[in-house]
């Protein structure tokens, strides 16, 4: 039934219905919150979304090209947090400084994961749960277990504050050059589909002679430095390095991802998916905080996380619905 | 006598495609019987209509004079019809006997498990197949072969009337096809039945009492073995005539014809950790050059010794770009070296991307352009394979793991065809596809090498090695033993080649050849 020379649509829409689930999604809510609540569509909400998303924007992209390869790196939250904190120190020097540095901060933890898994083989997991509590208590030393004041006086703090146009937040401005960058590279680059094929088969790919090991590096570098510009924008954004922020949000990048469509066993993953599904996450809670607004009933922020949970549930639970359709058509 | 199972007028179709179109088969009590065809024939899926993987369309299925209606594998095992996937579908960590066990577990009085009858029923099972192992040890510790033959244990322990074997063999070694030859044999005696899909047609004549014949979701023809010709069986699969299919040779590789050129590459004394000792082979331009033996023997491990993937404790690789070797198996290729490996699922198809992307990745060095891949050059090179190739697929976008087992090699055998590489080092080239695709990829393979390419040929193929090599290397525990020339070389001699080395062997053990 395959040796068919036609083009099949619904087979084509099968077979691609990995991330369906979530552009759908992410339309229906668009369209909730701006017809059910007054301010949801303004610019006030809407660039402070961006802004606050931005950032879970970025570790998810990282997150994305990790779990593409069949890896995991649970170390973004840790390094958004101590990012956070080598900025406020640089933030004097301005956000020309600041803003590479923070990078190159997350890029050098990123780089001592790819040594832990590369040169050392140590699985993903253990080698980036050791560098998550390294780099928290790193956080935690360098800035005394005191959230860090940046300084007020340099244009730091205009990179997570200001809007261009009233609209659009110069974090997401950046966050979105990023992943049309990274969209390029997968899409377009011999690195991008090394990528993809050592998430399919490491072997393989070995012996098909394509660089396994500086892929990889790639990757968990990759992850360190988008960690690092989220830690950049969350300390620009709050006007302080945060050593105990980021908690948890690794989880957050992961679940982004998978509910992209990514798979978390590696070979098959898309960025446009990744961001949709980031801002998906991020819906949910900004829906909620209006649905407290109204008065009618209120939530309490530990009953948001449950239902963020469930959402969570509901989304995946549908695309692996769709994608078993597809996968037992294609049979 | 009544059958024990009758599917009659079997329609199914996915997405508005025909997959089988009125089908047939028919099974007597205590009867093994071939169901063979091409990949895409419609084998699959009227196994899979019969143990409720799949619901059928319409048609009729009676199973002991009864309606039979399983929805799913589990309750058509529990109504005697075991299935043994052509995957291994066990679990690796877990001990033998829970493997063997799993799902119906002894229990004490308390209702916990009985280990020690678990375990001691295992070993009664087992010891049935010949094989005496530890059950308390993971099962993923033993031989792939020994797994094969635990997951057919277990089928057979419950108490079927009805075995489906789907290539049962593909994974084991000679001896271990002897032994599971004996267990099919015992099941017959038995009078449990047995449904055996194979792509090996020699196998059949050893076992098999009849065959149902399909091609294109039909049944064609059901045959007496006893009655039959290997070139009848295939006639039958192809549809074609069998006078054209015997003018054409049963290979499409002209072993001694070849017109060899100069040296390509020299191997000398290879040794590596992976049970390789002493090798030598060398390749010129233009011939194949066959390496035999047992499973085990060293024949993948040489291959991979030339092509950098294992380390070399000892000896050396020398080619005319290359006289020190390679450090990598990127610069293997760099130098003209393409390796279609054994193992298609795990080192050669990345199953999630599309045939494009497989077949231009090692390709992709050479296909980009001011950083990105020239999206245009790949398009064109993949749909030259495709159409020289005659590889079938909906689109060159599909994902690869959609295709069948033959196109599936196809554009792997392309991937490397498109390097246009000096030297291919085919490891079990046809296994695992039908006939027709095997004829394809013999005659590609042959039309490569009269261009000029050398070829270092593996297969487990006696006659593919016979008919297609124009040397063939003798390999026995890891050491390369002696040299046939063809012509001149039969199934006969290269038996006999390889198993004069093994009574010459110093230690004159065969552990080797299961390891």
């Amino acid at each position: 039934m395959l040796d068919q020379n036609t083009f099949d649509l619904r087979k084509y829409i099968q077979g691609n219905g990995q991330s369906m689930g979530v552009w759908i999604a992410l339309v229906v809510m668009i369209v909730f919150g701006a017809l059910r609540y007054d301010n949801f569509a303004g610019a006030y909400n809407i660039s402070s979304f961006l802004n606050y998303n931005s950032m879970f924007i970025a570790i998810a992209l990282g997150m994305c090209f990790v779990i593409m390869t069949g890896g995991i790196d649970l170390s973004v939250g840790s390094v958004v947090a101590f990012t956070s904190v080598c900025v406020a120190y640089l933030s004097p020097y301005g956000i020309q400084v600041a803003l590479p540095g923070g990078i190159l901060a997350g890029m050098a933890i990123g780089a001592l994961n790819a040594f832990f898994v590369i040169a050392m083989r140590i699985p993903p997991f253990i080698a980036t749960l050791a560098t998550m509590l390294g780099a928290k208590g790193g956080a935690l030393v360098i800035s005394g277990r005191q959230t860090i004041s940046v300084d007020w006086t340099s244009n730091f703090t205009k990179f997570g504050m200001n809007n261009v146009g009233g609209i659009l937040p110069w974090s997401i401005i950046v966050v979105a050059i990023l992943a049309v960058a990274l969209w390029i590279v997968l899409e377009k680059t011999s690195i991008g589909r090394t990528v993809e094929a050592i998430g399919g088969g490491e072997d393989a790919t070995k012996m098909m002679g394509l660089p396994v090991n500086r892929a990889k590096a790639f990757v968990y570098i990759l992850s360190g430095g988008c960690a690092g510009l989220a830690g950049v924008i969350l300390a620009s954004g709050f006007g302080a390095g945060q050593p105990l922020e980021g908690v948890g949000w690794e989880l957050s990048a992961i679940a982004s991802v998978v509910v992209g469509g990514t798979l978390l066993t590696g070979g098959l993953g898309s960025v446009p998916a990744t961001v949709a599904g980031a801002l998906l996450l991020g819906l949910v809670f900004n829906i909620l905080n209006f649905e407290n607004g109204r008065g009618v009933i209120s939530f309490s922020a530990y009953w948001q996380m449950v239902i963020r949970g469930l959402f969570l549930f509901v989304v995946i639970l549908l695309q692996s619905r769709v994608s078993r359709v597809g996968a037992k058509q294609g049979a | 006598m009544q059958p024990l199972l009758r599917m009659q007028g079997i329609n199914k179709s996915f997405a508005g495609v025909a997959a089988l179109t009125s089908a047939e088969l028919e099974i007597a009590p205590g009867e093994v019987h071939a169901v063979i065809g091409q990949n895409g024939a419609g084998k699959s899926t009227l196994i899979k209509i019969l143990t409720g993987v799949y619901r059928k369309d319409s048609g009729d299925i009676t199973f002991e004079d009864a309606p039979w209606n399983a929805l799913s594998p589990r309750e058509a095992q529990d109504n005697g019809i075991a299935t043994i996937y052509q995957e291994l579908s066990l679990v690796p960590l877990r001990s033998v006997t829970e493997n063997v066990i799993m799902g119906y577990e002894p229990r004490t009085k308390l209702g916990l498990i009985d280990w020690k009858a678990a375990h001691r029923r295992t070993r009664e099972i087992l010891s049935d197949f010949g094989i005496d192992i530890d059950v308390t040890q993971p099962l993923g510790s033993f031989s792939t072969a020994i797994q094969q033959l635990t997951a057919i244990a277990r089928a057979v322990s419950l108490n079927s009337r009805l075995v489906i074997m789907d290539e049962p063999t593909s994974s084991l070694d000679d001896r271990e096809v002897e032994t599971l030859f004996g267990v099919v044999r015992g099941l017959k005696a038995k009078g449990v039945s047995v449904i055996y899909i194979s792509h090996f047609l020699d196998e059949l004549f050893h076992i098999c009492d009849r065959a149902t014949i399909m091609r294109d979701g039909q049944t064609v023809a059901v045959r007496e073995i006893a009655e039959s010709t290997k070139l009848g069986l295939i006639a039958d699969m192809l549809g074609r005539d069998p006078e054209e299919i015997s003018a054409a040779g049963m290979t499409d590789l002209g072993g001694g014809t070849h017109e060899r050129g100069e040296l390509l590459l020299e191997a000398t004394n290879l040794h590596t950790d992976r049970n390789l000792r002493d090798v030598s082979v060398s390749i010129h331009k233009g011939e194949i050059v066959g390496l035999g033996g047992l499973l085990g023997s060293g024949r993948t491990e040489a291959a991979r010794a030339i092509f950098a993937m294992d380390k070399l404790r000892g000896g050396a690789v020398a080619t005319h770009a290359n006289p020190a070797g390679f450090k990598d198996p990127a610069e293997a290729i760099r130098s003209g070296i393409g390796f279609l490996t054994e193992d298609r699922k795990a080192e050669g198809i990345v199953p999630e991307m599309s045939v494009r992307e497989n077949m231009t990745l090692a390709l992709m060095p050479r296909l980009v352009r001011n950083g990105a891949i020239d999206r245009a050059k790949e398009e064109e090179i993949v749909k030259k394979f495709v159409e020289a190739l005659g590889i079938k697929l909906a689109s060159i976008e599909q994902p690869i793991r959609e295709l069948s087992g033959g196109n599936q090699q196809k554009v792997l055998l392309a991937r490397w065809l498109a390097l246009e590489p000096d030297l291919l080092i085919l490891d079990e080239p046809t296994r695992g596809v039908d006939v027709g695709a095997k004829f394809e990829i013999q005659s590609i393979i042959q039309e490569y090498v009269e261009k000029g390419v050398g070829v270092l040929l593996i297969s487990s193929e006696f006659e593919e090695l016979v008919e297609g090599a124009d040397r063939i290397i003798v390999l026995q525990d890891g050491k390369s033993v002696s040299e046939l020339h063809n012509p001149g070389i039969t199934e006969e001699s290269l038996i006999g080649a390889i198993a004069q080395s093994h009574d010459a062997s110093p230690d004159g053990t065969q552990d080797g050849a299961a390891a």
